[in-house]
């Protein structure tokens, strides 16, 4: 219960982190007129499908979850590491995005858009990482054993942690990527 | 009344070294023991309470007379971001963590934090934020744009030396030690709570300092995010604060947004102290229990929608200056309303007035004043004609030392005993407390005059204009008397821990479980507890035929 009631407040306080963030692209990105040469920048299908990536590995992490809890440790093995793999996955096409970008001369110096950019989406990844950091203790811990018996909180805590960073992005990729092809085509 | 004693549940052996050994150093590094981190934490804040006082003494010195060459001008600047940062971010933050984390789970019943590990990671976060925050000083300069730091004088292109990039990271790694400390003490409270101890009957101490890491939750994210943008701009030469058309606004929005409510996490657990001050030295119950209690959310609340009258003098027009006026009167209310309870707590009660009472019922009188000048700076035009003078430095003192350092010192004085099992002196502390109170109210009363003659706050000196340098002069000899209270303070406590009279579990005779405990307690704080019926557990055990029945 009590690692349960920690990991709602740290995401709760994350969760402002973020938002501050966001705010802080709104106000770079929009409040002075959006360029539309940021939209053409972008390749918002790719990163879509990479979007998708990450929000699958929520899924593949409940069967993990689910399959710990049925004492499955094969299965939780096993949907854990399609986790892992998912996320990096999202993580090597945020390295792909941010090298295109960077070809085109965008960078965190460039423009406010860049700054402000790479500072949301860039701390975004920092989680996702720091969410694979705890998968991989997690893989060890549970190839040691730790894991063969359901009723720990600890899968269910880093799940919670993980589906967050997950809602995170949604929004991330709503603000970054959606919003200004709305604006764009308004 | 065997039958209502309960055991909680029994502390683990601590991992390293246990506490009551003497292995010296390396067993206060090691510890993970709430109460060994506690006292760690107010060490931390006297030694920062130390520097920070002596850079305000070398500014008064400064001051006291027109036309004064003892500091540069680079050195005064520096001095300035240092005391007020220091002073806000490594004395009240860590002196009231320090009661927090040792007091809690002795007012609640339980053995231990939630999580120790975390608490002891969150002390050493505050303390290693503090060494980088000080190191600037060796790296080439400390930071020297204040204390809330404004863009764009805190860019390379306006502080050139490194000591804004050292003020992001000690202040950033300080920011999560406050976080994690949030995190521990809310989920401790909710989750350690001795049978009977509804959320309704904890002690008022505990229940502020529990609101109040909800406000650190809330209020440190936004500060932490600024800071992050400003290295990235310093480093990395982004472009957050640099950014035409109101990046400079940004700082101040992200910086009040986390700043208006750091003031009240400062005085919050402050008017915890005071509640039980008040209740276990007037000898009666709190006057108004579940208004103190609630009126602390409603503080909490409100305080996230107040940060722009720090911002006044931007030109936000007229209807934000509006509604930032009327929510800032607004939130005066809860908290001058919890003046009256107090004096109700008071009334008809056998008042004793020890060293902690006496810096209770200063605090009443004090912290009336600096409320009324705040009260003064939401009136808009006001505050664009007190802005940035010595008005507004009169009034943050009388808040944060007459409101958070007295509500500290009352504390100390009232939990002192616990602490070490030896009482501070009540005569010297009477000394004490004199010497303090008239040199505060000495230094900071006459700045009200100085600000509304017009003197700005920040410059290094002033020329001889009419009363200026005389109240000045009077301001810097007070100041003196408040680092003499200090010291006599300093030497109280050595003297006191050395032979200081034997205080027994219960020298106040006390209402709330800390006073259960041994003084000072031991390895696990407790064997055997009664179950709660009340929100004074131990005036009921003590007077079970005049129990407290709610």
């Amino acid at each position: 219960m009590e690692n349960k009631t920690m990991i709602k407040l740290v995401i709760g306080t994350e969760g402002i982190f973020f938002l501050a963030l966001i705010m802080a692209f709104v106000y770079m990105a929009f409040v002075s007129g959006y360029e539309p040469a940021n939209l053409h920048a972008l390749n918002i299908k790719l990163t879509a499908v990479f979007s998708c990536t990450l929000f699958a590995s929520s899924g593949t992490f409940w069967m993990a979850e689910k399959n710990y809890n049925n004492s499955n440790r094969k299965g939780l093995l096993t949907w854990l590491c399609v986790t892992m793999l998912l996320g990096l996955i999202f993580l090597g096409g945020q390295a792909h995005e941010y090298i295109g970008l960077i070809n085109k001369e965008i960078t965190l110096s460039s423009s406010l858009f860049g700054t402000s950019f790479f500072t949301l989406t860039g701390f975004h990844g920092l989680h996702v990482l720091i969410g694979l950091i705890v998968f991989g203790i997690l893989l060890v811990l549970i190839l040691l054993g730790d894991f063969d018996r359901p009723g720990s909180s600890v899968i269910a805590c880093a799940g919670m942690y993980w589906h967050f960073v997950d809602i995170v992005w949604l929004v991330v990729f709503t603000v970054v990527y959606v919003l200004p092809v709305i604006h764009v085509l308004k | 009344m065997t039958d209502n004693i309960k055991i909680p549940e029994t502390k683990q052996a601590i991992p390293g070294l246990s506490i009551n050994n003497n292995r010296g150093l390396l067993q206060w590094i090691t510890t993970v023991d709430h109460k060994q981190i506690g006292i760690m934490y107010l060490v931390v804040a006297v030694i920062f309470f130390l520097v920070g006082g002596l850079f305000a003494l070398l500014m008064r010195i400064q001051l006291a007379i027109p036309n004064n060459h003892f500091l540069s001008p680079e050195t005064y600047n520096q001095l300035f971001t240092m005391h007020g940062t220091t002073m806000i971010f490594f004395v009240m933050m860590p002196a009231i963590f320090g009661f927090s984390v040792y007091f809690i789970p002795l007012m609640i019943g339980a053995n231990e934090m939630a999580f120790p590990r975390l608490n002891a990671f969150s002390l050493w976060m505050t303390f290693f934020g503090g060494f980088v925050l000080y190191f600037s000083f060796a790296a080439g300069g400390a930071p020297d744009a204040g204390w809330f730091n404004y863009a764009p004088l805190n860019e390379k292109n306006y502080s050139s030396s490194p000591g804004i990039d050292y003020y992001c990271m000690g202040l950033f790694l300080a920011g999560i030690g406050s976080i994690t400390t949030a995190i521990n003490i809310i989920v401790t409270v909710l989750h350690y709570r001795i049978q009977g101890m509804s959320l309704t009957k904890l002690p008022l101490f505990v229940w502020m300092v529990f609101v109040n890491a909800f406000l650190i939750l809330g209020a440190l994210p936004s500060l932490n995010a600024a800071l992050a943008m400003l290295l990235l701009d310093r480093q990395f030469d982004a472009h957050f604060f640099t950014a035409p058309g109101g990046g400079a606004l940004l700082w101040q929005h992200l910086f009040w947004l986390f700043g208006h409510p750091e003031v009240y996490i400062l005085i919050l657990p402050a008017f915890g102290i005071y509640s039980e001050v008040f209740q276990v030295f007037s000898g009666k119950r709190i006057f108004g229990y579940s208004f103190v209690a609630l009126s602390a959310v409603a503080i909490a609340l409100l305080s996230f929608g107040v940060w722009m009258h720090h911002m006044f003098a931007v030109g936000s027009g007229t209807a934000v200056n509006s509604f930032f006026s009327a929510s800032s009167m607004l939130i005066g209310i809860p908290t001058g309303i919890k003046i009256f309870n107090w004096l109700a707590t008071m009334y008809g009660g056998n008042i004793r007035f020890t060293v902690s009472m006496m810096f209770a019922i200063a605090f009443l009188v004090e912290f009336t004043i600096g409320g009324l000048t705040g009260i003064a700076f939401s009136i808009v035009p006001l505050d664009w004609q007190l802005t940035d003078t010595y008005y507004v430095v009169a009034h943050i003192h009388y808040v944060f030392i007459g409101g958070s350092l007295f509500g500290i010192f009352s504390g100390l004085f009232y939990w002192f005993p616990k602490l070490t099992g030896r009482l501070l002196s009540e005569k010297a502390g009477k000394w004490f407390f004199w010497l303090f109170v008239i040199g505060f109210n000495g230094t900071f009363f006459i700045q009200h005059i100085l600000g509304i003659l017009g003197m700005p706050r920040r410059v290094y000196t002033y020329p001889d204009l009419p009363w200026y340098g005389f109240f000045n002069f009077i301001s810097s000899a007070s100041a003196m008397l408040m680092g003499i209270a200090f010291l006599l303070l300093l030497w109280m406590i050595h003297s006191a821990r050395k032979h200081g009279t034997a205080s027994g579990s219960d020298p106040w005779d006390g209402f709330t479980l800390e006073w259960m405990a041994a003084s000072p307690p031991g390895n696990q704080n407790f064997d055997r507890l009664p179950v709660v019926h009340s929100r004074r557990p131990l005036w009921d055990l003590k007077h079970p035929d005049n129990a407290d029945d709610e």
